[in-house]
C-alpha cells in the first residue's frame, strides 16, 4: 500500500518537473525580453496557445512530429519578428505600461483569430508513436514523452545559455540589459538586436506550445492561463533574473503538482499564497534585485 | 459655426462638469438605442470610473479589477440570498464593506512591488479569487453563479419603492452614480487628489516633496475599490446573479478597454468608454460571433495612435498629453 503511493508520488514530483520546465521555458523569454526592453509581453501566453494550434496543423501537413516540433517554433518566432517590428516598436520611450496594453489586446485578438481559424472546440494531439509508451523506471512507470520533454526543455536552456554567454551576440543582449545607452554609444544597433530577442523569446513560447499540446490538449484559453502563471513565477523569481526564472519555474510546477495529488481543490490557489509569502518575506522575488525596472 | 457650437458645449461641460453629468444622464435611457443599455452603462461607466482613479489618475495600472467588482457583487448577493437581509441598502453596504476590505489586504500586498509588477500582481490576486469562488460552491454557486438574489423593494423615507420597471432601476444606479461622481470630484479637487497627479508624473519628487506616497497609494487603491465594488453590488441586483465570471480577468481586462477607450485621467472618459465598448459590443456580436477580435484591434489602434483616448483626444486632456 505504501509502497503504490510513494511510488504514485515519485511519478507526480516527476510530473511537476514537467509542468516546472514548460513553466520555465515560458518565463525565461519573459524575462528575456523585459530585461532587455523593459517590454511585458502580455501576449506571451497567446503565442504559446499560438504554438500548440501550429504543431497540431503542422503534424498534418508532414506528418513528422520531429519536423513540427521544429518548424512550429520557428513560425511562432517568425511572428514575434513581425510583432516586435510592426507594433511594439513603435511604444520605445513610451511607458512601459503602453507594451503591456498593446500586447494585452493583441492576445485578446488572438484568442479570438484563433478560434476563427481552427474552432472554438479544443483539439487534441497525440505524442508521437515512438514516445506513445510508459517506461518501467524500476521505482514507478512513466510516460516517455514526458521524460522527452524534460529532455527537450534541458536541452532548449542549454542551448539558450551557450548562446547567452559564448556569443558575441549574447554578450551584447548581456550588456544591453545592463546599460542600453552605453552599449548604443559603443556604436551597437540595438534595434536589430530586440527584434532577435523578441523572436527568440516568442520562438521559445512557441516551442513549450508545442510541448505542452499532447499533454493537456489545444484550446483557445490555454494562453491565459499559463501567462498567469507565468507572471506568479516571475514575481518570486525575480524579472530578468534567468537562475531565477529556472527556480521559481521548477518551484511552481513542485507546488501545482504536489497539490494536485494531495489536495486537489487547492492546486490552483496554492501558487497565489505562494507569491503572496514570498512578497511578505523577499519583496524583490528570490533572485531579484530592488529597483530593478520598479 | 458647428465648430464654434460644439466648443461652447464643450467649455460648459468642462466648467460644470458635475451639472453635466447629472442633466445628460437623467434624460440617457431615452436617447440610448434601448433602456437595458442605459443602466448597463451607468453601472460600467461607475466601475470604469474606480479604476481610473487608479490608473488615471495616480499612474497604477491594475489588471485585477474584477476582483473588487467581483466582492461587491457576492457581497451584495451573498448578503441577499444567503444571509437573507431584508433592506437593500444593508446589502449593499456588505458589497461595499467587502470591496473595501479586499482591496486594502489586495492593495498592501501589491504595493511591495513597484512599476510594472504592480499589474502582474494584481491579476495574480484576481485570479486566485476567482478560484476560490469557483470551488467555493456550496457558498457561491460555483461555476452556475449565485442564484436566487431576491430584487427586494427599496425603502426610503418611510416609503417602499419597487425597483422592477426597468426605469425605476435605472433612476435607483442614477442617484448613487450621480453620488459616487461627486465623490470623485470631491477627491479629485481636494489636496490629496493633487498628491495623486503628482505620484503619476513623478513619484521620486512626490517622495522628496515629504508625501508618504504609499499611505496615499493605498488610499487611492482602496476608494478605487470602493467605487468599483459599488458597481459589482449594483449590477449583483440588476442581474439578480452573480456570474463566477465576474471575478474573472476577462471582467478586469474589460475595465482597462473601456476607461483607455474613453479616455483614462479624464473626468468623462470612463462612461464614454463604457457606452462605447457596450454598443460595439452589442451591434458587432449580432453579425459576428468573434467580436472580441475586433475589440481588441480597436484597442490597440487606441495605444498605439490615440492613447488620450475618444474623451481625452476630444478635450485635449488626459494620461498622454
Amino acid at each position: 500500500m505504501l509502497d503504490v503511493s510513494l511510488s504514485a508520488l515519485t511519478a507526480q514530483v516527476f510530473t511537476g518537473i514537467v509542468l516546472g520546465g514548460i513553466l520555465v521555458l515560458m518565463a525565461i523569454g519573459l524575462s528575456l525580453i523585459f530585461g532587455l526592453m523593459t517590454v511585458v509581453n502580455f501576449a506571451h501566453g497567446a503565442f504559446y496557445m499560438l504554438g500548440a494550434y501550429v504543431a497540431f496543423s503542422l503534424l498534418g501537413l508532414t506528418k513528422s512530429f520531429w519536423a513540427t516540433l521544429v518548424l512550429a517554433p520557428l513560425v511562432v518566432g517568425t511572428l514575434g519578428f513581425l510583432v516586435e517590428r510592426l507594433l511594439i516598436r513603435r511604444l520605445y520611450g513610451r511607458s512601459p505600461d503602453d507594451p503591456l496594453l498593446l500586447t494585452f489586446g493583441l492576445s485578446l485578438a488572438m484568442v479570438e483569430g484563433v478560434k476563427l481559424l481552427w474552432g472554438k472546440i479544443g483539439l487534441t494531439v497525440d505524442p508521437p508513436t515512438q514516445l506513445a509508451a510508459a517506461v518501467d523506471l524500476g521505482f514507478m512507470r512513466f510516460p516517455v514523452y514526458r521524460l522527452f520533454v524534460i529532455a527537450v526543455t534541458a536541452a532548449a536552456l542549454l542551448a539558450l545559455w551557450l548562446f547567452l554567454e559564448k556569443t558575441n551576440v549574447g554578450l551584447i543582449i548581456r550588456a544591453g540589459s545592463r546599460d542600453a545607452l552605453m552599449v548604443r554609444a559603443l556604436g551597437v544597433d540595438l534595434n536589430r538586436i530586440w527584434l532577435l530577442v523578441f523572436g527568440i523569446g516568442i520562438g521559445m513560447a512557441g516551442l513549450a506550445g508545442v510541448l505542452a499540446g499532447p499533454m493537456r490538449g489545444v484550446y483557445a484559453e490555454m494562453g491565459v492561463e499559463i501567462i498567469i502563471e507565468c507572471f506568479v513565477v516571475v514575481v518570486v523569481g525575480g524579472m530578468g533574473s534567468l537562475p531565477g526564472a529556472i527556480v521559481a519555474g521548477l518551484l511552481m510546477g513542485e507546488i501545482v503538482s504536489l497539490t494536485t495529488f494531495f489536495a486537489p481543490r487547492l492546486a490552483e490557489i496554492v501558487v497565489f499564497v505562494v507569491m503572496a509569502a514570498v512578497l511578505l518575506v523577499r519583496p524583490s522575488g528570490l533572485f531579484g534585485e530592488a529597483g530593478l525596472a520598479e | 459655426m458647428i465648430r464654434s457650437a460644439f466648443g461652447r458645449v464643450k467649455a460648459w461641460v468642462t466648467v460644470h462638469p458635475i451639472a453635466s453629468f447629472v442633466l445628460f444622464f437623467a434624460i440617457f435611457p431615452f436617447i440610448a438605442p434601448y433602456q437595458a443599455l442605459a443602466t448597463q452603462v451607468l453601472i460600467f461607466g461607475l466601475f470604469a470610473l474606480g479604476f481610473n482613479l487608479l490608473y488615471g489618475y495616480t499612474g497604477l495600472l491594475s489588471f485585477g479589477h474584477a476582483a473588487y467588482y467581483g466582492l461587491g457583487a457576492y457581497g451584495a448577493g451573498l448578503a441577499l440570498a444567503k444571509l437573507k437581509v431584508t433592506s437593500l441598502w444593508i446589502a449593499l453596504g456588505i458589497g461595499l464593506g467587502a470591496a473595501v476590505v479586499g482591496g486594502a489586504l489586495v492593495g498592501f500586498f501589491c504595493l511591495r512591488r513597484r512599476g510594472i509588477y504592480f499589474a502582474m500582481l494584481t491579476l495574480a490576486f484576481a485570479q486566485m479569487l476567482y478560484f476560490i469562488a469557483f470551488h467555493a460552491a456550496d457558498l457561491t454557486g460555483g461555476d452556475d453563479g449565485l442564484r436566487g438574489i431576491p430584487l427586494l423593494p427599496l425603502s426610503i423615507f418611510g416609503a417602499s419603492v419597487s425597483l422592477r420597471q426597468p426605469l425605476a432601476f435605472y433612476y435607483f444606479a442614477y442617484v448613487l452614480v450621480v453620488l459616487a461622481v461627486a465623490v470623485l470630484k470631491r477627491i479629485l479637487d481636494s489636496p490629496f487628489g493633487a498628491v495623486l497627479r503628482a505620484i503619476r508624473e513623478n513619484s521620486d519628487r512626490a517622495v522628496a516633496c515629504g508625501y508618504d506616497i504609499n499611505r496615499v497609494k493605498l488610499l487611492s487603491f482602496v476608494f478605487s475599490a470602493l467605487f468599483a465594488g459599488l458597481a459589482g453590488a449594483l449590477d449583483a441586483l440588476r442581474l439578480t446573479v452573480v456570474p463566477v465570471d465576474s471575478l474573472y480577468w476577462s471582467t478586469s481586462g474589460q475595465v482597462v478597454i473601456m476607461t483607455l477607450l474613453g479616455g483614462a485621467g479624464t473626468f468623462f472618459g470612463p462612461f464614454v468608454g463604457a457606452a462605447t465598448y457596450l454598443v460595439l459590443a452589442d451591434r458587432l456580436s449580432i453579425f459576428f460571433e468573434a467580436w472580441p477580435l475586433v475589440i481588441g484591434v480597436i484597442f490597440m489602434a487606441f495605444v498605439l495612435f490615440l492613447p488620450r483616448g475618444i474623451w481625452g483626444t476630444l478635450t485635449s486632456r488626459g494620461i498622454g498629453q
